[in-house]
């Protein structure tokens, strides 16, 4: 790259170009007149093949001219707009600068839209048909690619649809989610349970909190072990949104459904996180986007 | 320069001005740059020249007449480009369908290759806009400034009141044909009777305007100004036409043999006597030409097929008392061996003719044939960008698909999808699909089979999409093929 970050390239361009430019116009008049024998027969006296004979026969002025307004305007077009070397043109035109201009005034057109929007309740906007048109194409772009198009998520991606939600699932709680994020952590907690066994026999229990199959004896042993989880996921099990612990009573297995899947969640931790949106949307695209993710699971006729 | 022979090619020497022909005096330098002639074309009257006026009157009828039309709640025929909606009459078609337009450009192109084999250059004589502008605003210059010799007569005159106002009067006219013929080009783009009412009431689109003016001032500038130089130096099909003659095309023929030689006589006269072919020249042939040639000369390539020639010679023809047909539609083996009529007409319809009447044929058969069996709607199957794959509470393995679904039936339609492919295989919370008229839909449908039903990996299984009206049966059904993805 520093090869072009000279001045040399930039004075060569525009040379090409220029020098290029007046050939043109050169080339133009001296090919504008050619021998013919116009009393005779109007050929121009060259014969090909013995007896194929070229005839004189001009092109009209008026093109000459359209060749003419062409070179006159490659000449403007190099004083106005960017092109020759490093002369910016007299427009000041650059592409970065197009694409803010438009950009700009896109938002200008929606800003109405998203003020209307702003003025009402998360749950009003919710059931507006033109909100959730606007929503549902944010949420393709900016949240899909983890939460998957329907919005149920996948394993390590929350499911949207459902009521269960790690931070809270109200109109406050989900807003605050996306704008600032959500740092989901569970430490490796082997050591404060105890031996393998006693994680295995937690994992069993944890089984038996939502009903699942699971090994009725391990449970009862592994309850006793359950204190060390109890912290963050409380006595029974049912978690805390304050904290993002998971509620595991429910039959909602975000990390893994099954005793391994458990055992290694308790072994090895994990920490699990939803990037912050502020930086990304604006506040009414944030709330826009508040009201469809509310909208998935409060409104049955706009879930999907 | 002389060649070797044992060169493998032929080199062809490029003889210099001084050899051959006779040298000095004639030789001069001259500007290959020529300032245009303006041809006068002498009105014409005949066969030719009514079937002209005939195809003007058609073409015109349907370009300037069909963006009226209504169709049902709606103008029959519309391109709605904002939103990629096409309307023909009962057909509404999707930028998808764009395979029609395709047949529509292989019809046209076949159609070219045809006409041209039989005769030449019809379209150019008888179909083709620039023809038929240039037919209607010589029309309006014919009606206002008069014929050829008081056209010719008026250019010539200094600027007087008469001269301003004929001028004034016809530009005028021609303005006005010129910014209909653009605001109803723009009609078949953006609703025409809405746009009627913004010209009037001046506030179309910028983008309307544009078009509006842009397509006037093509059409003033072609046909008023341009005329043959467009068919001379600008349009490609001209010059390729000629490469599909043959010795067995009809092409407006002068009859050499039988008018040669030529020259003025008295009508009494017996022209053997005075050792005269029929040709009277009148030189009328050349006057009417709308580019400007001797058509005595030969097939040149500024002929453009019109036929005004072989019209008003079979005027004169009738006049001085000989048979028609001294310039006429005739073959280059008709001309050599002197074939009657029928026999020419025998040997135009030749194998190549047959063969482009025959692929013209089928591609007609196969567009209208798949336009008469077109599904009411279309179906794209696309797998979820996001997750290949998930497991769900029940014990089931979880795939994601959006489907968008394309109504192009003017009214709502309900649409059942299921799938195949799989044991087990079934949709999720299959609420049935409504897609308003000639709108498409996205929607999100998740396929489930129970674990361990299937191996891991990738499976071929296809989409059954079954639409119906409100209440009614089944009225059509599109199967879309995908793949079920099993995790390890």
């Amino acid at each position: 790259m520093s090869d072009f970050n000279g001045n040399f390239w930039h004075l060569f361009v525009a040379g090409v170009t220029l020098v290029g430019i007046i050939a043109c116009l050169i080339l133009l008049w001296f090919s504008g007149k050619a021998k013919a024998m116009t009393a005779n027969d109007n050929t121009t006296g060259h014969v090909w093949d013995g007896d194929l004979r070229e005839m004189n026969n001009p092109l009209p002025r008026w093109w000459v001219g359209l060749f003419i307004i062409t070179i006159v305007f490659a000449l403007v077009y190099l004083f106005m707009y960017p092109g020759a070397g490093t002369n910016a043109g007299k427009f000041g035109w650059t592409s970065a600068g197009q694409y803010t201009a438009e950009v700009d005034k896109a938002n200008a057109e929606v800003a109405p839209l998203y003020a209307k929007f702003a003025s009402m309740s998360v749950e009003d906007v919710s059931k507006d048909a033109q909100a959730m048109a606007i929503g549902d194409r944010l949420f393709m772009n900016n949240c899909a690619q983890c939460h998957g198009s329907d919005a149920r998520g996948s394993k390590g991606f929350p499911n949207l649809t459902d009521a269960d939600w790690l931070h809270g699932g109200s109109p406050e709680k989900i807003k605050e989610t996306l704008t600032q994020g959500r740092i989901g952590q569970m430490p490796p907690m082997a050591a404060a349970v105890g031996s393998p066994e006693d994680v295995r026999n937690v994992a069993h229990y944890v089984l038996s909190l939502s009903g699942s199959p699971h090994d009725s004896l391990r449970a009862s042993l592994g309850k006793s072990k359950f204190g060390a989880c109890a912290a963050c996921h409380g006595m029974d099990g049912k978690g805390n949104p304050a904290l993002g612990a998971p509620n595991l009573t429910d039959d909602i297995w975000l990390h893994g459904w099954g005793e391994t899947a458990i055992v290694n969640m308790i072994t090895n931790g994990k920490t699990n996180q939803m990037p912050a949106q502020a930086s990304k949307l604006t506040e009414g695209q944030i709330h826009v986007l508040s009201a469809y993710v509310w909208g998935l699971s409060n409104n049955k006729s706009a879930a999907k | 320069m002389v060649t070797e022979d044992k060169s493998p090619r032929k080199i062809v020497p490029i003889v210099p001005v001084t050899e051959g022909a006779k040298e000095g005096d004639d030789v001069q330098m001259v500007s290959l740059y020529a300032a245009t002639q303006k041809i006068y074309p002498r009105s014409v009257q005949g066969i030719f020249a009514k079937w002209r006026w005939v195809l003007v009157v058609l073409t015109q009828l349907v370009f300037y007449g069909l963006p009226w039309l209504e169709w049902g709640q709606r103008q029959a025929v519309l391109f709605d480009l904002g939103a990629r909606r096409f309307y023909i009459f009962g057909i509404v078609l999707y930028p998808q369908d764009f395979i029609y337009l395709t047949a529509i450009l292989v019809i046209s192109a076949f159609s070219l290759f045809l006409f041209t084999a039989i005769a030449g250059r019809l379209w150019c004589g008888y179909a083709c806009p620039q023809t038929v502008y240039s037919e209607i605003f010589l029309w309006v210059e014919r009606k206002i400034e008069g014929d050829r010799t008081a056209r010719m007569k008026l250019d010539a005159a200094d600027m007087s009141l008469e001269k301003l106002v004929k001028k004034w009067y016809k530009h005028i006219v021609w303005i006005g044909i010129s910014i209909w013929t653009g605001f109803t080009f723009v009609g078949y783009f953006s609703p025409i009777r809405d746009l009627g009412m913004e010209f009037f009431l001046g506030n179309m689109g910028s983008w309307e305007i544009f078009w509006v003016f842009f397509y006037a001032f093509a059409t003033y500038g072609n046909a008023g100004f341009m005329r043959e130089q467009v068919c001379k130096y600008m349009c490609p099909y001209a010059r390729f036409q000629s490469a599909m003659f043959d010795k067995d095309t009809l092409i407006v023929t002068y009859d050499a043999a039988r008018g040669e030689p030529r020259g003025a006589r008295s009508k009494k006269a017996d022209p053997a006597a005075l050792g005269l072919g029929s040709c009277v020249d009148c030189s009328l042939c050349v006057q009417v030409c709308p580019t400007g040639i001797d058509i005595r000369k030969g097939l040149q390539y500024e002929c453009i097929g019109c036929g005004a020639c072989a019209d008003v010679c079979d005027t004169v023809m009738d006049k001085v008392g000989y048979a028609r047909g001294l310039v006429k539609y005739s073959t280059e083996n008709a001309m050599a061996n002197g074939w009657s009529k029928e026999q020419t007409w025998r040997h135009v319809f030749r194998p190549r003719v047959l063969l482009y009447l025959a692929i013209l044929g089928v591609v007609v058969v196969a567009l209208l044939g798949s336009l008469a069996l077109r599904k009411p709607f279309k179906v794209d199957v696309v797998r979820d960008r996001a997750s290949l794959a998930r497991i769900v509470s029940g014990g089931k393995i979880e795939n994601v698909y959006r489907i968008q679904i394309m109504n192009a039936a003017e009214k709502a339609l309900n649409f059942k999808i299921s799938a195949q492919g799989l044991p087990g295989l079934v949709v999720a919370a299959d609420e049935d699909v409504r897609v308003e008229a000639t709108q498409s839909r996205w929607v999100s449908i998740r396929l489930q089979i129970p674990y361990d039903s299937a191996s891991a990996g990738s499976h071929p299984i296809h989409f059954q999409i079954k639409s119906y009206e409100e209440g009614a049966k089944v009225v059509d059904e599109i199967e879309e093929k995908s793949v079920f993805l099993v995790p390890r």
